[in-house]
């Protein structure tokens, strides 16, 4: 033999793929009013839910949304885990709460980051609401809202979580 | 053997670069489009739904879940999925058909090419350990086939400019074409290599759009009471994924299928024939056996607007529009996958 | 309102894989690794190259290796006038379909030459390494032209 060296078993593969990706224009809307500190769901013509972010259709009814909903930054725990491990590339300390939340008005929920809490006391039905960066950071995106916060209101009872109507004004904060 | 009813297509106009529109709205319009043709109101009216589409064209994991949100899955439906083009999401539909699991399909293809680098992102479909990490392009490996036919002395670059030109003629009746236009065979060959021995115009252009189709038993079209063909024939055939293992200057997969799905039973007068590269519209032709009486590619083919993951179902739906309109009593439809025609389906599509 | 701004962004899609080989094409890379280029026979005599696993026939497991030459001839060609990023060479280049001496299939890799005039079909070409071989396909730099090697 030529060489000592052992022989090949395995090879890197990295694969880079480089794009230039534009949001859809349900998504677009959702992104634009968040930069204006407002949260911009879609109504479904046929079944009457409320989606956010919506991506231009009702799931459910499989039809097109066209009418703009604003919301209120004010909603209902739906569901939560409290995170106690290290997440590679995310920033936050553990243990730190991550939460279903679905708006006032809102059908459905998303995630979003539960603090100012006691984790151990984070529950499902609990009534929260958005904490805002400052307007001059605002950007395209959902960490406007640095994190929920619990409001001093009585829990929302399971069965209705998701089906409240909208709770006020949707202002700019 | 169950009789099959082509009964609905739509098409989105082929665009180099749609904007702001995600995967729902793409796939959203040709739906309602099919739904409205046959008067159903969403995908529950269907027994099943079969797409094609490929997430890497976007650079979108799993973006095809986010298809289901443009269906309506409330409740569940009965719902598949090819990471290829959607004439393989008809061919599925075929035999869920055909072995008695569903008397009606719905079937679509949507492809958002414009946000990567379509040629570079398909080279990432070759051999891993040999030709992917060389990311040998699409366009490159045609042109090796090209030379190959050209070096034959069986086609000339003249051949492949008249397969040009008779495309951007004939999209000049297609709304939906990309490129249209009165060129001749001299001016195409005055442009410069893209890269030899193909010119730009031997190349499909890259677009963006989604298509939508629904089949049926022909005892369901005629309940719906709406004009339809009949899919008498499908096949599909593959060959081996290194170029080097095939005789790039034919297509035996091609030849193969078309004798499983019919071609030659019967007189035919119309052919779509999925060739993104010039000189391959010639190794079809020749492959399915195709007079010059048969009109090819009459919608201008994929040399005027290629729908990535949607313009083999594409093909399908123009035959059947031909048929219905009463264009054609007898067509034949073709598509294809993967580097210099690996994959082929061959459909055969007759008036009822 | 209608809301008309377009929001875009680049990004990039990164897959950190890394491959086992299996025993052929490791020792088909371990090869390359050490300067020499091996195919392997086929069922039906044919000596393939780079090797597959299986019989592209009877799809049996295949283990008849064979060396094959560094210097090969020109099946097919094309020429890249505008490399993209990704592409192994950066200046223009030709991807070319050599059949190897002692091989009787053609492999494909890229072609260093001064300009498509000086690529053509028949044409005699050879294999170059880089410097530091690894075990890789790229550990083939590329092929040179053979001077005044016509076959």
């Amino acid at each position: 033999m030529s060489t000592a060296r052992p022989d090949v078993t395995g090879i890197e593969a990295p694969v880079y793929l480089h794009y230039h990706f534009t949001a859809g224009t349900a998504p677009a809307r959702f992104l634009v009013r968040l930069r204006e500190g407002l949260l911009s769901g879609q109504r479904c013509p046929r079944c009457a839910k409320v989606y956010i972010p919506a991506r231009g259709s009702c799931p459910a009814c499989g039809v097109p949304t066209t009418e703009e909903v604003l919301l209120p930054d004010r909603g209902t725990v739906q569901s939560f885990t409290i995170v106690h491990i290290p997440i590679p590339g995310n920033p936050i300390e553990p243990p730190y709460v991550v939460a279903n939340i679905v708006l006032d008005g809102a059908n459905i929920s998303f995630i979003h980051l539960l603090s100012d809490c006691v984790n151990e006391a984070v529950r499902i039905g609990q009534r929260v609401e958005a904490v805002w960066r400052p307007p001059e950071e605002w950007d395209y995106a959902m960490d406007n809202i640095r994190h929920f916060r619990p409001l001093d209101e009585p829990d929302v009872p399971v069965e209705r979580i998701g089906t409240l109507p909208v709770s006020g004004p949707a202002v700019p904060r | 053997m169950r009789d099959i009813a082509v009964v609905a297509f739509s098409q989105s106009a082929c665009v180099a670069d749609i904007g702001a529109v995600n995967e729902v709205e793409l796939i959203m319009p040709q739906l309602q489009a099919v739904y409205a043709q046959v008067g159903l109101s969403s995908a529950q009216d269907v027994d099943f739904v079969c797409s094609g589409s490929c997430d890497y064209l976007q650079g979108a994991a799993f973006a095809f879940v986010a298809g289901v949100d443009a269906l309506g899955a409330v409740p569940p439906l009965k719902e598949s999925h090819v990471e290829m083009d959607a004439a393989w999401a008809l061919y599925e539909a075929v035999l869920k058909i055909r072995t008695g699991h569903a008397d009606s399909a719905l079937l679509y293809g949507f492809g958002k090419s414009s946000p990567g680098e379509l040629p570079a992102v398909l080279s990432q479909r070759l051999d891993p350990y040999y030709l992917a990490p060389l990311w040998l392009d699409t366009v490159s490996l045609a042109a090796l086939q090209a030379r190959m036919l050209l070096d034959s002395g069986s086609i000339t670059e003249s051949d492949m400019a008249a397969v040009v030109s008779r495309s951007r003629q004939n999209a000049q009746a297609n709304p939906l074409a990309q490129l249209a236009g009165d060129i001749g065979v001299a001016a195409l060959l005055q442009d410069d290599y893209l890269l030899a021995p193909l010119r730009r115009g031997d190349c499909a252009p890259v677009s963006d759009g989604a298509a939508a189709m629904i089949i049926a038993t022909v005892e369901q079209a005629r309940r719906w009471g709406v004009p339809y063909a009949r899919l008498t024939g499908i096949d599909q055939r593959i060959e081996s994924h290194n170029p080097c293992m095939r005789d790039l200057t034919d297509s035996v997969s091609t030849r193969q299928a078309a004798a499983a799905a019919g071609v030659h039973e019967a007189a035919l007068d119309v052919a779509e024939i999925y060739a993104p590269f010039s000189h391959q519209e010639i190794i079809l032709t020749r492959a399915l056996g195709l007079d010059e009486a048969i009109a090819v590619n009459p919608s201008g083919g994929v040399l005027a607007g290629n729908l990535m993951m949607a313009s083999g179902l594409a093909r399908v739906g123009e035959v059947f529009q031909r048929i219905v309109n009463g264009d054609a009593r007898r067509g034949v439809a073709h598509a294809t996958s993967g580097p210099c025609l690996q994959h082929n389906l061959v459909a055969v599509l007759e008036g009822a | 309102m209608a809301i008309t701004e377009k929001l875009s962004q680049e990004f990039e899609l990164g897959f950190t894989y890394t491959r086992s080989t299996g025993p052929v094409v490791g020792r088909f890379l371990t090869g390359l690794r050490d300067g020499r280029v091996l195919g392997i026979r086929g069922s039906d005599g044919r000596v393939l190259v780079p090797p597959p696993e299986y019989d592209p026939v009877t799809a049996e497991a295949l283990s008849d290796w064979v060396e094959v030459g560094q210097e090969g001839t020109v099946v097919s060609w094309c020429w890249v006038s505008e490399p993209r990023a990704s592409h192994p060479l950066q200046q223009p280049f030709a991807w070319v379909m050599v059949r190897l001496d002692g091989a009787d299939v053609p492999m494909i890799h890229c072609l260093q030459a001064p300009s498509a005039e000086a690529v053509s079909t028949g044409a005699r070409v050879r294999v170059t390494w880089v410097a530091e071989p690894r075990g890789h396909i790229t550990d083939i730099r590329c092929f040179v032209p053979v001077p005044g090697g016509v076959s």
